[in-house]
């Protein structure tokens, strides 16, 4: 059994890493030094935050990008270009919108070479497996989200592929809609329908990867490492209100709460380097008063806070952060407690709220305090935004920088504490009335 | 009715052909005709032109008309092909882009008119005393108006396409070839369409401009309503132009409804949208053809021929394949190739220093210069008093929808129009009442361009959105603070795309503008156009390089100074939703 096993490991990852270099440059790493191997007969989940890595993992699985080291192998060969065997099936769908549903499916074969009759038939199996009879010739843009999808499963399956690779295909569809196509995968998997071995999907939906897979990666980010991995053995059909389900979730919740607590200014050793995921003021304030108020009372388990809130783990782990950073709450094993600080901005009006964010900002992101002893400095009170986006690179990518200068404008205009022209893009203590 | 009877119905319907394969197969073998006999005409030696010289009778204006129109189609297939090489080229490799990008830049501002002195030598040189070579030099005219736009259009979109769907067809091993025809082009149809139907527009101008030619001893006047209207105006014949104009009219109308309104009906299905959009474009010449039966089943081997074409298994060259690239580009490659094209460049400059300073001296240069600026004054001046006038009739009109539903295809209309039909018209007027050339011939420069600014803006302020012209009209803003803070930033970015087009569009008639006659009497504004358009006459190479050059050179930094900044400043900061 074990050897069988062996024999039938599809893909295997070892110490992959990918870089990306960066203007100062140091390069920036997305992934480091990643172990993965995945065999016949089962669901692999990747789960993280987004810029944990692992929609690049997927891509270099895909032979869309190359490693820039380690080894990435299918079916004991390097992956250099998009290997066979292997289809993807993508977010946004990627169907496209001047072929109809049959043509699209048949893409895949055709560039395979295969003859049209056998292309037909093929085609309209799939199409009949996934459920498309009667849209063979619908074009995409007649379809809803959840049909789209569907034939973006049926292109991907109609290649008889043995991995299929999923790049978060349910989270462009409302909860409804990707419940059902959820099940009905899980469905066909489990019946032994689906021409494939094995499947690798990312999420970024903690309910999802148990409610689906068989194992689970968690990644924790920047740079994106698997932090631990979860077997999940509960028979299917799951139940989403089973308490082993609910017992598991709330397991990768702490676990993915966990990560980033080292890293996190207790000491406000990060400095001026620390990527500020952008989170906006009025989001930060309806979080504290929704804590504040019933039935929390200042403290939730961020899975049921989720569910209140109907935000994703992308949604509200960005926002439990920032109220951590802040200082306004303190996140520990899957929970966020509101601080003393937090309880008092709840029953503050406007402008008293606006200074005591505008302290907290003061205290706890050097970033804000560099800004403004700069322009404290200058005499002409102002500084071009470039001045420290250049410093903000040598520690990030151009994109997390400007998501955090992004973020420090948006802040720092709230707690009025300087005045931003987005034309000039010049930070001013200029006070506009 | 028994499921049987349905049955054979159902199959004999499938193959009978019905009332509208018979309307169909009128207008297609009809097509073939005239265009074979249109393809004979030209083989036919040049002497045969004094044989038959153009003649006023308005018997043969349907001929002259159909000549004019076969050499447009001729020369928008040119720029198809000539797009889709180009095009590729630049947005699969980047060692070519770097030359060919600048290089479709600065031929988008060449006065094409000013290029007729050297390719009308080139073409009869090409194909001696032959019909066929003056064709080909007509057909290049058009062609050097219609290729550059679309060309951009084309390469900007393959550059633009899709990351999810470039990921798809590589993911489901599709060759380069096949992702071309797959991906590339029908992502690029929608824009590539709307830039062939402005640049036909363009084209009927240029047509009509480049049939009748004299460069120094050489005239050469090939049938067509052009050189028709040349004649008619040496006769000073006004009826002659009444009738050219009508025929002008049909002809646009025709073609219009028979060619392009089918053509952009059937590419809304390329449009990149995910949801269906409220109303799509129609064509009763499209749903005809799409009612037709027999004449659907024989375009299927077409579809079929379509097919095996696109799945050609060719591939791009290893180093052309997309942008993901696995190694860094070569550092050593890329200077070689960098190299090569600055001596490439040094080289052609010395050349054209050493051409030029042989007979022109630099007092050449500065009246050229000269002339340029009383040229850019005077298109300046025409485009703010066009805005003037155009941009609230426009916006007046936009606004409501039901007038802007029937005026807008007349300003489109009126676009397409080769203005310079009218031009006598107008000469006729000036000679009349003894009027200053020098000013009365400028309106002349955007007569047929300043429709571009009108249907810009008229699509600007139908598209201005309901809820912010009930909250201005809630907030109780009107006169002059509706328009500025209102409706004017609203439709600025439209304005300002129908403004770079109708300026561009200026330059180029500078040079059929700014000379005018009417019989014997000759009637010339100086500037720029006047200058070239003289030194064609005369047959004076070296000015006529001067004068384009001086040309590019004003419309380039026109364009980089004035509209580019604009046209970014609206987009950035003006474009609604």
């Amino acid at each position: 059994m074990r050897d069988q096993v062996k024999e039938t490991s599809l893909i295997e990852i070892k110490g992959v890493s990918r870089l990306f270099p960066k203007g100062s440059g140091e390069d920036l790493v997305v992934l480091e030094k990643v172990d993965l191997t995945i065999r016949a007969g089962e669901i692999v989940g990747l789960l993280g935050r987004s810029g944990s890595g692992k929609s690049t993992l997927l891509r270099i699985i895909a032979g869309l990008v190359s490693p820039s080291s380690g080894e990435a192998k299918c079916r004991g060969e390097i992956i250099a270009g998009p290997p066979r065997g292997v289809a993807m099936v993508f977010q946004s769908f990627a169907l496209f919108p001047w072929l109809t549903v049959l043509q699209n499916v048949e893409l895949g074969l055709e560039a395979l070479g295969i003859d049209s009759a056998e292309r037909r038939k093929r085609a309209l199996a799939a199409i009949d497996l996934i459920g498309l009879d009667g849209f063979e010739s619908a074009y995409p843009k007649e379809l809803s989200g959840g049909m789209r999808q569907r034939v973006g499963f049926a292109r991907a399956l109609v290649v008889h592929p043995d991995l299929l690779l999923m790049d978060e295909p349910f989270s462009a569809l409302d909860v409804l809609t990707a419940e059902t196509l959820r099940t009905d995968l899980v469905d066909l998997w489990t019946d032994g329908r689906l021409p494939i071995k094995s499947v690798l999907m990312v999420t970024h939906n903690i309910e999802e990867a148990v409610l689906m897979c068989d194992r689970v990666l968690v990644f924790s980010s920047n740079p994106g490492r698997v932090a631990a991995e979860f077997r999940i053995d509960l028979p299917h059909p799951r139940n989403r209100l089973d308490p082993a389900f609910r017992q598991l979730v709330d397991s990768l919740y702490a676990r993915m709460t966990q990560r980033p607590e080292p890293k996190l200014p207790s000491t406000a050793s990060a400095g001026v380097g620390m990527v500020l995921n952008h989170v906006s003021s009025n989001s930060i304030s309806g979080l504290i008063e929704t804590l504040a108020g019933e039935p929390y009372n200042g403290h939730a388990d961020l899975p049921v806070l989720a569910g209140h809130l109907q935000l994703e783990v992308d949604e509200i782990f960005p926002l439990a952060e920032a109220l951590q950073l802040l200082r306004f709450g303190q996140l520990s094993e899957g929970d966020l407690t509101l601080t003393e600080a937090g309880r008092r901005f709840a029953h503050l009006d406007t402008d008293e709220r606006k200074k005591l964010f505008a302290q907290h900002l003061m205290e706890n992101v050097p970033l804000m305090g560099l800004i403004r002893r700069v322009l404290d400095d200058r005499p002409a009170h102002a500084a071009p935004a470039a001045r420290f986006r250049i410093e903000l690179e040598d520690y990030m990518s151009e994109h997390y920088a400007d998501e955090t200068l992004h973020t420090i404008v948006s802040w720092g205009r709230y707690a009025e504490l300087f005045a931003y022209d987005e034309q000039s893009e010049t930070f001013s203590l200029e006070n506009p009335h | 009715m028994m499921l049987q009877d349905i049955r054979t119905t159902v199959l004999r319907d499938a193959v009978r052909p019905n009332v509208w394969d018979v309307v169909a197969l009128i207008i297609v073998v009809g097509a073939m005709v005239l265009i074979v006999y249109g393809g004979e005409q030209t083989t036919q030696p040049l002497s045969a032109l004094d044989v038959a010289p153009v003649s006023l009778d308005p018997a043969n204006l349907p001929l002259y008309a159909l000549r004019t129109t076969l050499r447009m189609l001729l020369a928008i297939v040119c720029s198809l092909v000539f797009t889709f090489v180009y095009a590729a080229l630049a947005a699969k490799s980047r060692r070519a882009e770097i030359v060919l990008i600048p290089l479709l830049d600065i031929l988008q501002s060449v006065p094409i008119l000013g290029f007729l002195t050297f390719t009308v030598v080139f073409f009869m040189n090409l194909f001696p005393g032959k019909v066929l070579g003056a064709e080909l030099a007509c057909v290049f005219a058009i062609f050097t108006s219609q290729a550059w736009n679309m060309t951009f259009s084309m390469y900007q979109s393959m550059r633009n396409v899709p990351k999810d769907l470039e990921e798809a067809t590589r993911s489901f091993h599709l060759s380069g070839w096949q992702r071309f025809w797959r991906l590339d082009v029908p992502y690029a149809m929608p824009g590539l369409i709307w830039n062939a139907m402005m640049s036909m527009s363009g084209g009927w101008f240029f047509v009509v401009a480049s049939e009748a030619i004299t460069v120094g001893n050489t005239t050469v006047t090939l049938p067509g309503i052009g050189s028709y209207v040349a004649l008619a105006i040496q006769q000073q014949d006004l009826a002659a132009i009444g009738a050219a104009l009508l025929t002008m009219l049909l002809v646009i109308t025709a073609y219009d409804q028979l060619l392009f309104r089918p053509i952009v009906a059937w590419a809304d299905k390329f449009r990149f949208e995910q949801t269906a959009s409220g109303n799509p474009p129609s064509s009763w010449m499209l749903d005809l053809f799409r009612r037709t039966r027999a004449l659907r089943k024989l375009s299927v081997p077409f579809a079929a021929l379509n097919r095996t074409f696109s799945n050609l298994r060719l591939n791009w060259p290893r180093a052309w394949s997309g942008p993901v690239r696995h190694a860094p580009p070569s550092q050593l490659v890329d200077g070689l190739w960098l190299a090569v094209v600055i001596v490439g460049c040094a080289y052609a400059g010395w050349k054209t220093y050493l051409y030029l300073s042989a007979t022109l001296a630099p007092a050449d240069i500065l009246a050229a210069i000269g002339y340029g600026l009383i040229t850019l004054v005077r298109v300046a001046v025409l485009i703010a008093l066009a805005s003037l006038i155009w941009v609230p009739v426009g916006v007046w009109i936009g606004l409501r929808p039901k007038l802007a539903e029937r005026i807008q295809p007349l300003a489109q209309f009126l676009a397409a129009f080769p203005a310079n039909l009218a031009f006598p018209v107008f000469v006729v007027l000036i000679v009349r009442y003894g009027l200053d050339a020098n000013v009365w011939l400028s309106p002349l420069m955007i007569l047929g361009t300043q429709w571009y600014i009108l249907f810009n803006v008229i699509a600007g302020a139908s598209a201005f959105p309901t809820d912010l012209r009930e909250a201005a009209a809630s907030l109780q803003l009107t006169g002059w603070r509706w328009w500025f803070k209102v409706v004017l930033p609203g439709v600025f970015p439209y304005y300002i795309t129908g403004a770079i087009t109708a300026s561009g569009g200026s330059w180029n008639a500078a040079i059929v503008a700014e000379v005018a006659s009417w019989g014997d009497t000759h009637l010339t504004a100086s500037g720029l156009g006047a200058y070239i358009a003289g030194a064609t006459e005369r047959g004076d190479f070296p000015r006529v390089v001067l004068g384009i050059a001086v040309m590019c050179l004003l419309v380039t930094l026109f364009n980089r100074l004035l509209w580019r900044p604009l046209y970014a400043f609206g987009e950035r900061r003006l474009r609604l939703g």
